[in-house]
């Protein structure tokens, strides 16, 4: 990676999550197929073997055991990394998360911490229909107590999982099922690693484009796009969904004047909305047109890949939705 | 046919910008009734209309400056016309008069005021005619283009800040006043124990919103002791004192962005203390909003300030032409009085008077402050 090679998002989980079972042993790794068969994802392919299985542990298809388990050794003094295969069965363990791992520092006044990383695939795209490709990164943003990472990068992919370990309290990592396969360079930064900050992937003086996760690459490619037309766009990553980055956003609106949201969450009750709203109560005197949120139409994600290509947002309706602003 | 002219709307105005009609022709007004919004060095001011009848004309169009006493629209006293006359008698030929509240997204709106842009006149571009940004920059640009164009004095106030204005409004009228009123000052301590003991009681049965605070108490003694010292609720003018029936007290505001006025609570000294709270309070915030009526910034009669906020003792008020007093008042502070060779703690205000040697003379002065005081001490009979 220092040569500025390649590699794709998947080997860069796969680096994080082995460099953390090597730095510390109170890591381990727990979820259903994390072990025999290196992952739905293949991100912790070879690491039982690496590892053996007292760090690589396979689970039943039971959610709520498993990610209770993992708070439990949490508190006794572990470091787990709990993968959900994806955000719909991390559901079954919203009690555990809600009630348990967001709540016990609070409860304990603060003598707990659950030192606790989950990790998940979200988003739609690969055809796995309605029961495995949606983005419910909202509902987690919405919970204090916690913390919310979406790498959308293969740098943020390959550093973020180290601070989250570091991070005392429970922190929940998403990794967007499409990103997996995709290509970049790790970028090395010398100021160091951070994740307090949203990132400007792109700058631009005419409207803000505000995205996180799987929406990123098409938040760039409709920037691209728009800049042959004479708009420059400005293209920010979230990075993390909490604590939001609302100074970076407000910064971006006061030199833009104008922003459009890509949020593969549903319309009604996204997090485009949480931004949309945090922009207009900070910024309201900067806009010169009402946000616009461009998000995934609100039906269940269809299984057929032209309706699904249809619900999910595109770079195509990015463009049409700035151009409208112009 | 009655006149509708550009009012005063103080001692030093001599011009305003009509900012917009609120009537327009075939329109029935009644005395009192808001017809136009005009902008001045005290900000926008909602102006009232005298006479009763039917707009038959208006005669200046949105955003020109005209002098005081100038003809703004014509109203016809006995009219029934029902036919709108449309028609505007003006130079230029502009926009018709929008009813319509503007649609400006608000950074096109903050860039406005800093370009010194009027949006009644840019045109929007965006949804539903909404001015953005790029339209107020065109009208810049334009009105860049004019302004080389025109004489370079005019061009130059129009652009002066609303807030350099009423500076210097401020400082023309004190000037004014220090220059040509021979000032004289007393000072008097009241004991207002008794008046904040009754106010006590008297707040504790009304309801939050209807409580009275002591500054109105404070006016209405003003204003009823200039009940028997009319030479004090006068004007002087033309080298003459000329006394004024209604009692019409001036409260000095002070507006956040800096600078004051004072405008008048009408009658003050026929209004019961619950409509005096109320009124004041509804002044302070249209003051502070920008939405005095024309009558109230000119028909003060004197001028109250009170500056016991900001923890000062004594006023030395400067009088705001033209009339001849000020009444200052300072904070409420402890102290102890005695009372038959007995020492009694206190609360106690320190009230000046501010008043023009032309129009009278210390002792009446001093008859007046007396006056107020013996007021405040019977705080029921207010």
């Amino acid at each position: 990676m220092k040569n500025g090679k390649e590699i794709t998002y998947r080997e860069a989980v796969r680096r994080a999550l082995q460099e953390a079972l090597l730095e510390d042993e109170r890591v381990f790794l727990m979820g259903e197929d994390v072990g025999r068969y290196g992952g739905s994802y293949a991100c912790s392919h070879g690491l039982l073997k690496e590892f053996g299985e007292e760090r690589v542990r396979d689970t039943p298809l039971s959610e709520s055991g498993f990610v209770g388990a993992g708070i439990g050794a949490a508190l006794g003094g572990m470091l787990p990394i709990v993968e959900v295969m994806t955000v719909n069965f991390s559901l079954l363990a919203l009690d555990q998360i809600v009630n348990s791992a967001a709540t016990l520092r609070h409860m304990s006044g603060g003598q707990f911490s659950v030192p606790l990383v989950v990790r998940m695939a979200t988003g739609g795209g690969r055809q796995l229909a309605a029961q495995h490709s949606h983005s419910l990164e909202n509902w987690y943003a919405h919970i204090p107590g916690i913390k919310v990472f979406t790498p959308a990068t293969v740098t943020d992919a390959r550093y973020m999982l180290a601070e989250a370990i570091k991070d005392p309290d429970p922190v929940f990592i998403f990794e967007h099922a499409m990103l997996y396969p995709t290509k970049g360079k790790i970028k090395e930064n010398g100021n160091g690693f951070n994740v307090e900050r949203a990132e400007i992937c792109r700058e631009g003086s005419d409207i803000s484009l505000i995205t996180f996760g799987g929406s990123l690459s098409k938040a760039l490619e409709a920037a691209e796009s728009l800049s042959s037309e004479g708009i420059e766009a400005e293209v920010i990553d979230l990075r993390i969904l909490r604590p939001l980055d609302t100074e970076t956003i407000i910064n971006s609106i006061t030199k833009t004047h104008r922003a459009v949201i890509v949020d593969e969450g549903w319309k009604t009750g996204s997090f485009a909305g949480e931004i949309s709203a945090q922009i207009m109560e900070k910024a309201f005197d900067e806009l010169d047109y009402p946000v616009q949120r461009v998000c995934s139409y609100e039906v269940p994600i269809p299984y057929a890949e032209h309706l699904e290509k249809l619900a999910l947002p595109q770079a195509n309706e990015i463009i049409d939705a700035v151009k409208e602003m112009f | 046919m009655a006149e509708f002219k550009m009012p005063t709307l103080g001692a030093d105005m001599t011009a305003g910008t009509l900012i917009g009609w609120l009537k327009e022709p075939g329109d029935q007004v009644n005395r009192g009734d808001i017809i136009a919004e005009v902008d001045t060095d005290k900000g926008v001011i909602e102006v009232e209309v005298f006479v009763d009848g039917v707009v038959e004309k208006l005669l200046i169009e949105t955003g020109a400056e005209v002098p005081v006493g100038t003809t703004l629209a014509i109203i016809n006293e006995n009219g029934k016309s029902a036919e709108k006359v449309t028609a505007l008698q003006k130079t230029e030929t502009k926009k018709p008069i929008k009813e319509k509240r503007l649609r400006v997204s608000p950074s096109a709106r903050k860039l406005a005021e800093k370009l010194g842009i009027d949006l009644q006149n840019v045109n929007g571009s965006g949804h539903g005619g909404r001015i953005q940004r790029k339209d107020v920059e065109l009208a810049a640009q334009e009105k860049s283009a004019v302004a080389e164009v025109k004489t370079k004095p005019k061009d130059k106030a129009l652009e002066k800040e609303s807030f350099t204005r009423m500076r210097q409004a401020i400082a023309a009228a004190m000037a004014r006043s220090k220059h040509e009123i021979p000032h004289y000052y007393l000072g008097t301590k009241i004991d207002m124990s008794r008046a904040l003991d009754w106010l006590a009681e008297e707040n504790a049965n009304r309801s939050i919103k209807e409580r009275i605070i002591y500054s109105v108490l404070l006016i209405k003694a003003v204003a009823l002791a200039l009940q028997q010292m009319p030479e004090f609720n006068a004007v002087w003018e033309n080298d003459e004192l000329k006394l004024i029936e209604k009692i019409n007290v001036g409260t000095a505001i002070s507006l956040r962005q800096g600078g004051l006025v004072a405008p008048a609570l009408h009658d003050t000294n026929k209004q019961s203390l619950g409509d005096l709270m109320k009124n004041l309070r509804d002044l302070v915030s249209r003051t502070r909003a920008g939405t005095l009526r024309s009558s109230e910034l000119s028909d003060s009669t004197i001028t109250v300030t009170n500056l016991g906020e900001q923890s000062v003792e004594t006023v030395f008020g400067v009088i705001y032409p033209p009339q001849v007093a000020l009444v200052g008042f300072g904070k409420i502070y402890e102290d102890v009085s005695v009372i038959n060779g007995r020492i009694k703690g206190c609360h106690k205000i320190n009230a000046s008077l501010a008043a023009d040697h032309r129009a009278s003379d210390g002792s009446r002065g001093a008859m007046l402050l007396a006056k107020i005081d013996k007021l405040l001490q019977e705080p029921e009979k207010l």
